[in-house]
């Protein structure tokens, strides 16, 4: 017991030496104190108290910090009116995302929204057991009457614009597509990508390397690798991180990204990128629900509505790709320019849209499942 | 040379085990605190935010408990193996196989509800047993190391549930996203006090364990061949037959956890669905002594720090890492002092001035 007792004197000296340190510490702990009881006052205040949930972490260099972007954009018009509280890198698993929706709703949340696919049946399950709560859900197709609607946008647009883009540029005339799922929201922009570059060089070819998953900045990467590796010269993405992009740039190749203006992180690749502006939907809801107005639909933001756009584009894109991309960007923004325009054929020849048809949302979700006609793809 | 001596300890009284255990704690909150200071948090505000984002609301008491039934149950598994010192790294795997199989019931069958779950329970215990059979064959039959062989298996079955997810179990209706159908509504467990009534499960196997451990024979069987296999060979015991007794048992309850998180919690099966808990047990089953009763405790325990973990980043918006940091924390303390209860230390110097002395 002697001994043991010596153990326990040396190891609370050591802890002792320690709190010694905190000291300095110590300072720094109490404004976290401070913001924590101004967290309860305003409780008090009737701020009402928003909710989100994202797949990444706030500063992914991608689709979670453009989520976040929104989240911020929220805070700063709303101001005292609306709590924002987040939780980052939640998984897609049904268990993790309802204790996260329900921990936020416990806190005194009543209105909770999340921004990933694989969010909507967990989403849709708290929906019944919360009537009193609002939920929004980012890329879902569920939704119901009272409390439950979905968003996302017309990503086509400025998808085919990036098409363009790449078409104009590519001197290999292979382009490069690093994707999440073989699923239709990313066929959607897969195809819009192609039709854009198909638009403007009919032998452009488009690869695609699936990863598997919304967000993996190593499998990104290696896929972009692989990509290039094919001869491919321009590479874009649908997926979550800066990957792809560093991948090109490290090999003295361009990319489009996705989601976020890059231009700063990726100086030496970096084109331009579709970008989501969730402000413009997520302002306007939050209010109509403050106001108790808002009745859930499911909202298609478009380039007219300016939800989406393309990120300006770097001075690594010529002046006269430019100038042509600006004059179909401009027909976008005026709602006169439809992405999808028969005749479009799938990779085996097959008609999808026929001559002198357009899709329209509704079209586009179903008949743009598979891939057309200069996309191949390796799953 | 570093002064210091490691001797393995004989025999430890029990208050002095009590002792180093309680230290330990208390020393991993001081440390964890130290840490939280440092990051610019209040460690006290963090600590008493995480108690009460656990156990404050019934909320809040439901989402504890949620997260300790299939601990629990997993670590009931993990126990009857690591009784017999077979080291079943395994429960990821067999959590995933009860999984598949309760959802092969779902997704096929027309049952009505009561039936319905009852197969789905079979089979997933079924399935997590012979998952848990194929190590256990060869380790008795052919003496292969178990430890390897759980482990591998364990990325067998999760693979397998990924092929089935991203292949012929893909739901046609989910526009070529990668899930699989969500089960009907006989297939789901019901819910008791607002927590699915795999809690009520999981206290009645705990009891269940308790008496097969301690008061039946092959319970007894299990411990001597863990003790001792050549004690167990001279007492006539049939060794392959008690190692694949306790290991379709060990299976069958880890495969359990399987159904009930794909029935009541996921509502589905998914590549995901085993979180980790079959790794995860195995610390709750060791720091728990290897006893059916302590296990409860200690996996609720690990539930309030997991709750009170996803409260903390919500309420004081606290990055995950800080949360995850505690926990990692609080373990390698509690852990840590498994060492102190095997070993004595004790520092050289001393130890030759006494000698002198002499």
């Amino acid at each position: 017991m002697k001994k043991f007792t010596k153990f326990l004197a040396f190891a609370l000296a050591v802890t002792m030496s320690m709190t010694a340190l905190v000291g300095c510490g110590g300072g720094a702990s109490e404004p976290a104190a401070d913001a924590d009881k101004a967290a309860e006052a305003s409780d008090t205040a009737e701020a009402t108290k928003v909710g989100f949930i994202y797949i990444g972490s706030q500063n992914d260099g991608g689709y979670s910090q453009a989520q976040h972007n929104g989240t911020k954009a929220v805070k700063e018009y709303f101001g005292d009116k609306v709590e924002t509280i987040i939780a980052e890198n939640v998984a897609e698993d049904k268990q993790t995302v309802k204790t996260t929706a329900i921990n936020m709703i416990d806190q005194g949340a009543s209105i909770v929204i999340g921004t990933s696919f694989g969010f909507m049946d967990a989403l849709e399950e708290l929906a019944t057991e919360y009537p009193d709560v609002t939920f929004l859900h980012f890329s879902g197709n569920k939704m119901n009457d009272t409390n439950f609607g979905n968003y996302f946008g017309a990503m086509e647009e400025p998808r085919y614009l990036t098409g363009m883009i790449a078409g104009m540029m590519t001197k290999t005339n292979k382009l490069g597509y690093v994707a999440a799922f073989p699923y239709t929201e990313v066929h959607i922009g897969v195809n819009a990508f192609a039709l854009g570059a198909q638009s403007v060089n009919p032998d452009v070819e488009v690869k695609v390397v699936y990863t598997n998953s919304w967000g993996d900045p190593a499998g990104e990467k290696a896929a972009a690798e692989s990509l290039l590796a094919q001869d491919c010269d321009i590479i874009t993405q649908h997926a979550d991180s800066a990957g792809p992009q560093l991948a090109a740039e490290a090999a003295g190749k361009l990319a489009i990204g996705y989601n976020l203006d890059n231009s700063e992180i990726v100086p030496g690749a970096f084109l331009t990128a579709p970008v989501w502006h969730h402000d413009k939907y997520l302002v306007p809801t939050i209010e109509k629900i403050i106001a108790g107005t808002y009745v859930p639909e499911s909202y298609y933001g478009t380039m007219k509505d300016g939800y989406i756009g393309l990120a300006p584009m770097t001075d690594l894109v010529p002046q006269d790709v430019q100038d042509k991309v600006n004059e179909v960007a401009a027909k976008m923004e005026a709602g006169e320019y439809p992405v999808f325009v028969g005749p479009i054929s799938d990779t085996k020849g097959n008609v999808l849209v026929a001559e002198g048809e357009t899709l329209d949302r509704a079209g586009i979700w179903t008949v743009m499942q598979t891939l057309v006609k200069g996309v191949s793809a390796v799953e | 040379m570093i002064p210091l001596k490691i001797v393995k300890r004989d025999d430890l009284p029990r208050n002095k085990a009590i002792m180093i255990r309680i230290v330990s704690v208390v020393l991993s909150i001081v440390f964890a605190g130290l840490v939280i200071a440092l990051l610019g948090y209040n460690p006290i505000t963090i600590f008493t935010s995480m108690v009460k984002g656990a156990l404050g609301t019934s909320i809040r008491i439901q989402q504890t408990t949620l997260k300790a039934v299939p601990l629990l149950i997993t670590s009931l598994g993990i126990l009857v193996a690591f009784k017999m010192k077979f080291w079943n790294i395994g429960g990821e795997g067999q959590i995933m196989m009860g999984a598949f199989a309760a959802s092969a019931v779902a997704l096929n069958l027309n049952l009505p509800r009561p039936l319905m779950l009852l197969s789905m329970a079979i089979a997933a215990m079924v399935m997590g047993g012979l998952w848990a059979f194929i190590p256990a064959f060869f380790k008795a039959k052919m003496g292969t190391n178990e430890t390897i062989f759980t482990l591998m298996l364990n990325y067998l079955a999760i693979k397998f549930v990924t092929y089935l997810q991203y292949g012929p179990w893909k739901d046609p209706a989910s526009q070529g996203f990668p899930k699989i159908a969500t089960f009907s509504k006989e297939a789901i467990l019901p819910s008791v006090g607002g927590v699915h009534i795999g809690w009520m499960i999981a206290l009645i196997l705990v009891v269940l364990v308790y008496i097969f451990l301690n008061h039946t024979k092959k319970g007894y069987e299990i411990s001597v061949v863990g003790e001792s296999i050549e004690t167990a060979r001279y007492a006539g015991m049939n060794i392959s037959s008690v190692i694949i007794i306790s290991m379709l048992l060990s299976g069958g309850l880890c495969g359990l956890t399987g159904m009930i998180q794909a029935s009541a919690v996921e509502k589905t099966l998914s590549s995901s669905l085993s979180a980790n808990y079959g790794f995860t047990a195995i610390i709750t089953t060791w720091l728990a002594g290897l006893n059916a009763i302590a296990t409860l405790f200690v996996c609720i325990a690990f539930a309030i720090l997991v709750q009170g973990g996803n409260y903390i980043q919500i309420s004081m918006q606290v990055p995950a890492s800080v949360a995850d940091m505690i926990q990692a924390i609080i373990l390698f303390f509690v852990l840590g002092s498994e060492f102190f209860l095997q070993y004595k230390v004790s520092f050289h110097m001393y130890a030759k001035v006494k000698k002198e002395a002499k």
